[in-house]
């Protein structure tokens, strides 16, 4: 079983390229289980056409601490197990706690079945405290791939979280196995992202191009392979799947300074204007 | 015991060894039984609350009622508000006290939960009131959350509503024993002041037995005194610490000029007392006080040579420590240990003042001493065996130092596990000091009595 961690920026589209993928995973007969670690519990949107509204947070609130893993483990498109953790409002509560407490809470009710070929856990914004560090601690994923785009923040964002994985590589055995673009149309974005995965030591291991069929499929509440198998992008997302499954390259991520960061985006940013 | 503590002192980054200071809520819990009819309720788990009220009891041998919002997994995921709200609820409905007084603990404060929001939106009886405190343990110590709750106390219920201020005095006594703060109340009337005390254990944590269990003893400061406190022409802070914080928050809220003294502890800190009331009440001091000063000032001359020059090491918390370090210089007496495990500077409290103070008053005496605030009682064993003494004052924690060197141990301060009658008994005022000569020099004349030889054990001392 191979457990994988997506972190990245807020809004950079994990929960889209998460899921996408997991599709692309089940075309190729692999058993997956998705646990979104975000409050939103917006994770699993697409795979379960619509949201799920049985969190395991709002299963513990409604039904005490005594519950069947049936209750909060829905099927999804292509036999995917798909759990949401849930968490407090928006302004009350711990929201960290809540992410520890669903992830124990599926270890003890096993979850984590052995025909599993991949476990994915979609993980909100930044890595804030230790709750939202729960999956890559140990013995949890070994493998984290961080969703960027050519913008600033995005690679800002990604680059922090390459810290908090080199805080955890040691103890938790967690190394980056590339990082996936998720591409805004930036100038020279291939080429900036490549540089910067390099940079980290580590890869771009897919560059996924942008294409409105993404958001028409989300509006039908679908993945795009299940929105229409036979586009392009569909193509993209099985190729992501395919290099994540043959993935052999997980290195110890070297974060870089602020000063080199901005060096790399002047270098690629300007390369157009000049 | 404490066999094994070395005695070079290195550095450490990081870390206590048997911390001289407790919990903030302990603090708290303390001072809301100082009000009459009120319940304390802890905001968190329940083994915070089980541990609060065991650890009053075992210093005070009464019975601490308090209540607790008996946080679970869910709470602290889904914040406490739920059972902050019911527990309101309850409360009245099954014990009905005049006031709950909420304070937090350290999951809540990590949660985030916003008291005061979460008790305006609960439903709260006509007439009866709920204040709360916020008392994070991992900052400062029990007397920060006795601090903190007389603030709450202070902008709950205090209220400046008459049109002068009245001729009275509040006084906020600080971590103090009932019997303490008894001592405070008989000197302030003797003076003929009206006063409001608050908080005020007395008749609470030193209750009689009565044969009958009452769920509020009939002691603590009235909830109307603590309203009209805002109406007061005068409050006096007794102790930085524990009460400054609280007089200056009333002063500002309602304007009454705040003042803030030494724990009336010996001779100098009680007469400062007596004189600040005297000048801001323009009264005579009644003859009985001087009476007791004259009698204080007597034993001490009858005495001295039995203290002077002893070396004495002294810890617990730094109001009674700045008000007993004076205190044994008085004697004679050469603190050169002073250690308070309570942070020296905590946030929105007082800073830097106690190892200022003591300084002060050891260069005033012409001595030199180790200071220390945040300290742990590892060090001070460390700094006796550098420095050994002749007397060690503090709490029972302090025992097992005093057995490892063999140092006679004066009990004094909070908390004393394993003796009892302190509770009842001042060490405040010119009594106060009577009784603390008392412990000293039975504690120094015991040991010299116990180690001396057949032929020199002598009959009058």
């Amino acid at each position: 079983m191979r457990q994988i961690a997506i972190y990245g920026k807020g809004g950079i589209g994990k929960s889209t390229t998460t899921q996408n993928t997991v599709a692309a995973l089940t075309e190729m007969g692999k058993k997956v289980l998705v646990v979104g670690c975000d409050p939103k519990a917006d994770s699993t949107r697409l795979l379960l056409h619509g949201l799920n509204q049985k969190t395991v947070l709002d299963t513990l609130r409604d039904e005490g601490e005594d519950i069947d893993l049936e209750y909060i483990m829905r099927k999804g498109y292509g036999e995917t197990n798909c759990v949401e953790s849930g968490g407090p409002e928006p302004g009350v509560g711990c929201a960290g706690r809540g992410i520890i407490t669903a992830i124990n809470m599926l270890e003890t009710l096993g979850a984590y079945t052995p025909d599993l070929d991949y476990v994915f856990y979609d993980v909100l914004g930044d890595v804030v405290c230790g709750g939202f560090a729960m999956p890559i601690r140990e013995g949890k994923a070994r493998e984290i791939y961080i969703v960027a785009s050519g913008e600033m923040m995005a690679m800002y964002a990604a680059n922090n979280i390459s810290k908090g994985v080199m805080k955890f590589a040691d103890s938790g055995g967690v190394r980056l196995g590339g990082i996936i673009c998720n591409s805004r149309n930036v100038d020279n974005e291939y080429e900036l992202l490549k540089a910067f995965a390099e940079e980290l030591g580590s890869q771009l291991i897919h560059f996924v191009p942008r294409d409105n069929i993404v958001q028409r499929a989300e509006i039908n509440k679908k993945t795009v392979i299940d929105f229409d198998p036979m586009v392009p992008q569909a193509d993209e997302y099985r190729t992501l799947a395919n290099k994540i499954d043959g993935n052999d390259m997980f290195v110890v991520p070297r974060p870089i300074t602020q000063d080199r960061l901005e060096e790399l985006l002047m270098t690629f940013g300007m390369l157009d204007s000049l | 015991m404490l066999d094994c503590t070395p005695k070079e002192v290195i550095k450490r980054s990081g870390g206590l060894i048997n911390p001289a200071k407790t919990c903030q809520p302990i603090g708290a819990m303390y001072a809301a039984l100082g009000i009459h009819n009120c319940l304390p309720h802890s905001h968190g788990s329940q083994g915070c609350c089980a541990y609060h009220r065991s650890h009053l009891t075992r210093h005070f041998r009464e019975p601490v009622m308090a209540t607790t919002s008996s946080f679970t997994e869910g709470a602290s995921v889904f914040g406490g508000g739920a059972n902050l709200k019911t527990a309101i609820k309850n409360v009245f409905d099954i014990y009905n006290p005049d006031v709950m007084a909420v304070h937090t603990t350290c999951l809540s404060e990590t949660i985030g939960d916003d008291i005061s929001t979460i008790i305006k939106s609960a439903e709260v009886p006509e007439g009866k009131v709920v204040i709360h405190a916020n008392t994070p343990s991992y900052q400062g110590s029990h007397i920060t959350g006795f601090s903190n709750m007389v603030k709450g106390m202070v902008e709950y219920l205090a209220r400046a509503d008459t049109d002068g201020k009245k001729e009275q005095v509040n006084i906020i006594p600080g971590f103090v024993d009932p019997g303490d703060m008894r001592e405070i109340k008989r000197l302030v009337g003797k003076m003929g002041i009206k006063f409001i005390m608050f908080p005020d254990t007395s008749g609470v944590m030193d209750s009689p037995m009565t044969g009958k269990f009452d769920m509020f003893p009939a002691g603590g400061a009235q909830v109307e005194d603590i309203r009209d406190a805002g109406n007061s022409s005068l409050t006096m802070a007794l102790g930085y610490y524990a009460s400054s914080t609280p007089a200056n928050l009333l002063e500002r809220n309602c304007r009454v000029p705040a003042i803030t003294l030494k724990t009336p502890i010996g001779i100098k800190a009680t007469d400062d007392f007596l004189m600040t009331l005297r000048s801001k009440f323009t009264l005579e001091i009644p003859y009985e006080l001087e009476e007791e000063r004259g009698q204080l000032v007597d034993v001490m001359t009858d005495t001295h040579h039995h203290f002077y020059d002893k070396k004495v090491a002294i810890f617990g918390d730094p109001d009674i420590l700045t008000g007993l370090t004076e205190f044994v210089l008085s004697l004679g007496m050469q603190p050169v240990h002073v250690l308070t495990g309570t942070p020296s500077g905590t946030l929105g409290g007082p800073q830097g003042i106690f190892e200022k103070e003591i300084n002060e008053m050891l260069a005033a005496a012409r001595l030199e001493g180790r200071v220390k605030a945040a300290g742990d009682l590892f060090e001070l064993h460390q700094w006796i065996k550098n420095e050994p003494v002749d007397l060690l004052m503090g709490n029972t924690y302090g025992k097992y130092i005093a057995r490892a060197e063999d140092i006679p141990f004066v009990r004094v301060g909070f908390p004393i596990l394993d003796r009892s009658t302190h509770p009842y008994l001042p060490i405040v005022g010119y009594r106060g000091a009577l009784r603390l000569v008392e412990m000293i020099s039975n504690a120094l004349l015991d040991r010299q009595d116990r180690d001396a030889a057949d032929e020199d054990l002598e009959l009058v001392m």
